[in-house]
């Protein structure tokens, strides 16, 4: 067996060491095994539970003050441009995905090893605590927290454990007659639900880890802008962005097919809470499978679609400003529908209109869409979330053509590399300013630009999370264990017929057969949240005593 | 009719009218505050004697409460007083949270919905059920004796919500069209209130506790039961509070996965939602395990409402979410 101990050096017990063996605190060897079993006392114990829990409370908080990268993307790369130290080492401790750190990972996972640890060899007490009968009645009933006592006469106390035994079987109580050295008494107990809900409350917890687990591991989810008029299929390349568990795979994607067919939105127009969001509603298409007969759904936020175990969710919404541009040649080298993505409430909306295959240059214009357009000292900004004024406002930039790489660009966002920003003949940036159905021409005969007018996306998630089923009956029958363990109250009580007047002279009266008899019953409450044990105890003496209530009340 | 327009009235109402019950209150523990306090030797052996004999059986000598007795005329004056500034405390309360129902009623039929679409609603919904669960304790539990920080905590909380969160009244944004707005915050509202009276119940443990081991228990806190009773009380509000935080937190999740298609996000509100909860389940598991019960299972008890707060005005006014209706 290794010797597990460790002794601070200088003080090893070596053959010359005068000291005896005994001298000093001297700890028991544990061994390997006893080590092992003494960690696990200490990982199982209420205090290491109760520390892992303060850890979850502590490790938490971080992520909802740090911006995260599951979250908001944006918001990280944010702060690491305005941190540039302190945004690296947050970084590297993972604390812009705290959620999926192996430190946080590592606290509710040992967390629920304790747990396990706690319930387990509960469960086995709990079994045999079941089958057990009530503990036999103590020797002296008077020194329980609630206690009363009745005289009755000789003949009265006939069947007076009988009665107590049937009244407290009524209360459904477990009951049990002891022969004991003190003549029969009766001895009852009710309320094991109560370790029952707790054991099922702690199960339900690892149950609901379960879920999440399946979730995370077979769900996934994506999101697809999608212009209104268009449509939605379900494949991967549809997807803008998509996460998926890692046992996920693509081709278990269901093929069906969304069209957004029309979208409707209305916004506060009164003096309180100008511009707050009243309506999104969005009629769209379904398709299940190709093939398949199309159906009509309305799609609203808190009303997602369910098609064939997936669900679409109404998440976000936008302005596309509708743009034809031609190049020098005249010809028509772009037409359509542009995303534009909001940037503050008023839907401040900023996009790239991307041009490559016009000639001889190609062009880009960047800019903003303003629904409601003001120009003031701030710059041109929208006012209103609704389209009341449209406009949209773009710089240009113009290059020789560039060749095709194939290579995935993002579209929001314009990549200058060989372009050149457009200038007027004073030297002076141009800026275009567009009203729906306007069109100007550009400088140095690059081609014209118009704005036809605007349409509005949505942003659809779809998405399929396999585990909340799971999750959610593991939660309902946590709260129902939860509720049981705090609310069940479990309690002993004894009955006990003793001859004489006093307890105490009890035995000496044993024999005198006339003697008055004088029933004790004393109670006990195995949990705090429990009032009235000291009534209860007074009326069930009273009720076997044959006395109503009156006639207590007068004794 | 103007329906917001009295609702406002009457929660503005209510805000005074608390305050003067504070006063009421502060006046009854001022009454009190030479009872208790060291008397003559002769006189003080009269009076622990006559509190045995008269509290015999009851254990109250143990636990260190001393049975408010007449000993003399000023006494009496003093016991009377305490009990006509206690009773005008009720009353007041009594006012101030029919101003306040009305208020919240009128609020919610100006809105035409549940009044706890915003900051504002909430809080003085909530309030009403901190109100209404003090006030069924003083009538089924004698709990008059948390007239002080009740007062005081209604008075606060619904100072600020017609001073700071006001908004006018309007509709709901869509995200908040569900029927899981109706459970999901009614149940936040009343487990807000158990929370809010455990979390006053708490403090009052341990300024009663550090007295009674001090061995110097006077003034009002001679009258209000012994630190073991309190924490039987306290307990009794978080296990109710409990399970219906869990249930609040589970009808989010539920709530969240038909707004956004996931049942958590670790959103700022659903996090914090989640360490107010692991911090009383922390309480609920100090409260058994050795070493850790009494002052140490209170101050956990502390922290949770602090966390709850946090969750309620920090996440809503200094963190941007998914649950920013503010509206400030």
């Amino acid at each position: 067996m290794t010797d597990t101990q460790t002794r601070p050096p200088g003080h090893a017990d070596g053959p010359d060491d005068p000291r005896p063996e005994t001298a000093g605190p001297d700890l028991p060897r544990l061994g390997w095994r006893g080590t092992l079993r003494f960690l696990w006392a200490q990982l199982t114990s209420m205090r290491t539970a109760l520390v892992l829990l303060f850890a979850l409370a502590v490790a938490a908080v971080p992520g909802s003050l740090i911006p995260q990268r599951h979250i908001s993307p944006v918001r990280v790369s944010d702060f690491l441009t305005q941190h540039p130290t302190l945004g690296p080492i947050y970084d590297k401790v993972g604390l812009f995905s705290v959620y999926t750190s192996p430190w946080f990972s590592a606290v509710y996972l040992l967390l629920f090893v304790s747990l396990v640890g706690c319930i387990v060899p509960r469960l086995g007490v709990y079994a045999r605590a079941l089958r057990a009968q009530p503990p036999r009645t103590p020797r002296n009933l008077g020194r329980l927290p609630a206690y009363a006592r009745a005289e009755v006469g000789a003949d009265e106390a006939e069947g007076v454990l009988e009665r107590a035994a049937a009244d407290l079987r009524r209360q459904h109580y477990r009951v049990r007659v002891v022969e004991g050295p003190n003549g029969a008494s009766v001895a009852a107990e009710r309320g094991y639900l109560r370790e029952a809900g707790n054991l099922v409350f702690h199960i339900s917890l690892l149950v609901l880890l379960l879920g999440v687990a399946v979730g995370a591991l077979w769900g996934y989810r994506g999101s697809s802008v999608v212009v209104v008029g268009q449509g939605f299929s379900n494949s991967v390349t549809q997807y803008d962005d998509l996460s998926a568990g890692g046992w996920f795979r693509a081709p278990n994607l269901k093929p069906f097919n969304v069209v957004v067919k029309d979208f409707q939105v209305a916004f506060e127009t009164g003096p309180v809470q100008t511009g707050a969001a009243r309506l999104f509603k969005a009629d769209v298409d379904v398709t299940d499978a190709p093939g398949e007969p199309t159906r009509s759904e309305v799609l609203e936020v808190n009303h997602p679609l369910h098609v064939d175990g997936s669900t679409v969710h109404l998440i976000g919404h936008g302005y596309a400003p509708v743009v034809t541009v031609k190049d020098g040649q005249g010809n028509v080298a772009f037409s359509g529908p542009v995303i534009f993505l909001p940037q503050d409430g008023n839907f401040t909306s900023a996009g790239v209109v991307k041009v490559p295959d016009a000639r001889p240059q190609r062009l880009a214009f960047q800019g903003f869409f303003l629904p409601t357009a003001v120009v003031d000292a701030q710059g041109p900004r929208s006012v209103f979330p609704d389209a009341y004024d449209p406009k949209l406002f773009v710089n240009v930039w113009s290059g020789p053509p560039a060749k095709e790489t194939g290579k995935p660009e993002n579209v929001y966002s314009l990549d200058t590399t060989g372009l050149t920003q457009l200038k007027n003949d004073k030297g002076d940036i141009v800026r275009l300013a567009l009203s729906p159905g306007q069109g100007v021409d550009l400088p140095n005969g690059l081609g014209s630009v118009q704005l036809d007018g605007w349409s509005r996306w949505v942003k659809l998630q779809v998405g399929d999370s396999p585990g909340a089923p799971i999750a959610l009956v593991a939660i309902g029958f946590a709260v129902a264990g939860l509720c049981l363990s705090l609310f069940v109250r479990p309690r002993r009580v004894w009955v006990r017929v003793a001859r004489g007047t006093t307890p105490d002279d009890a035995d000496d009266a044993v024999g005198a057969d006339d003697a008055p008899r004088v029933i004790e019953v004393g109670g006990l409450d195995r949990a705090d949240a429990r009032g009235g044990l000291t009534d209860d105890v007074d009326d069930l003496a009273a009720r076997l005593a044959g006395r109503s209530d009156e006639e207590r009340a007068r004794t | 009719m103007n329906y917001g327009y009295y609702s406002s009235v009457a929660l503005v109402s209510s805000v005074v009218v608390y305050l003067l019950a504070f006063f009421a209150h502060a006046a009854e523990w001022a009454s009190a505050r030479r009872i208790g306090v060291a008397e003559p030797a002769v006189e003080r052996e009269l009076v622990t004697a006559g509190a045995r004999s008269s509290a015999s059986g009851s254990g109250s000598a143990s636990t260190g409460v001393r049975e408010p007795l007449v000993a003399g005329p000023d006494d009496e004056l003093a016991d009377r007083r305490i009990e006509q500034f206690g009773r005008i405390g009720v009353m007041l309360t009594v006012i101030g949270f029919a101003l306040s129902v009305i208020g919240v009623v009128g609020r919610g039929l100006a809105a035409d919905r549940g009044p706890w679409g915003n900051m504002y609603e909430f809080t003085t919904t909530a309030l009403v059920c901190v109100v209404a669960a003090y006030l069924l304790m003083v009538w089924r539990a004698g709990l008059g004796w948390l007239g002080l920080p009740v007062t005081l905590l209604a008075t606060v909380a619904n100072g600020l919500a017609v001073t700071v969160f006001y908004v006018a009244v309007a509709p709901l944004v869509p995200a908040l069209h569900s029927v899981w707005f109706l459970i999901h915050i009614t149940a936040a509202s009343i487990s807000a209130a158990a929370f809010n009276v455990g979390g006053l119940l708490s403090i009052l443990y341990i300024v009663k506790k550090r007295a009674e081991d001090k061995g110097e228990v006077r003034g009002y806190l001679a009258r209000i039961p012994s630190s073991r009773r309190i924490d039987l009380i306290t307990y009794r509000f978080h296990a109710f509070a409990f399970p219906l935080w869990t249930f609040t937190v589970a009808a989010g999740a539920i709530w969240a996965e038909y707004a956004w298609g996931r049942y958590w996000g670790w959103d700022p509100k659903e996090t914090w939602a989640l360490v107010t909860w692991v911090i009383y389940a922390c309480y609920l598991h100090a409260r058994s395990t050795a070493g850790w019960r009494g002052t140490k299972a209170a101050v956990i008890a502390i922290v949770g409402l602090a966390s709850f707060w946090f969750n309620f005005i920090g996440v809503n006014l200094l963190v941007s979410g998914l649950h920013s209706y503010a509206g400030v």
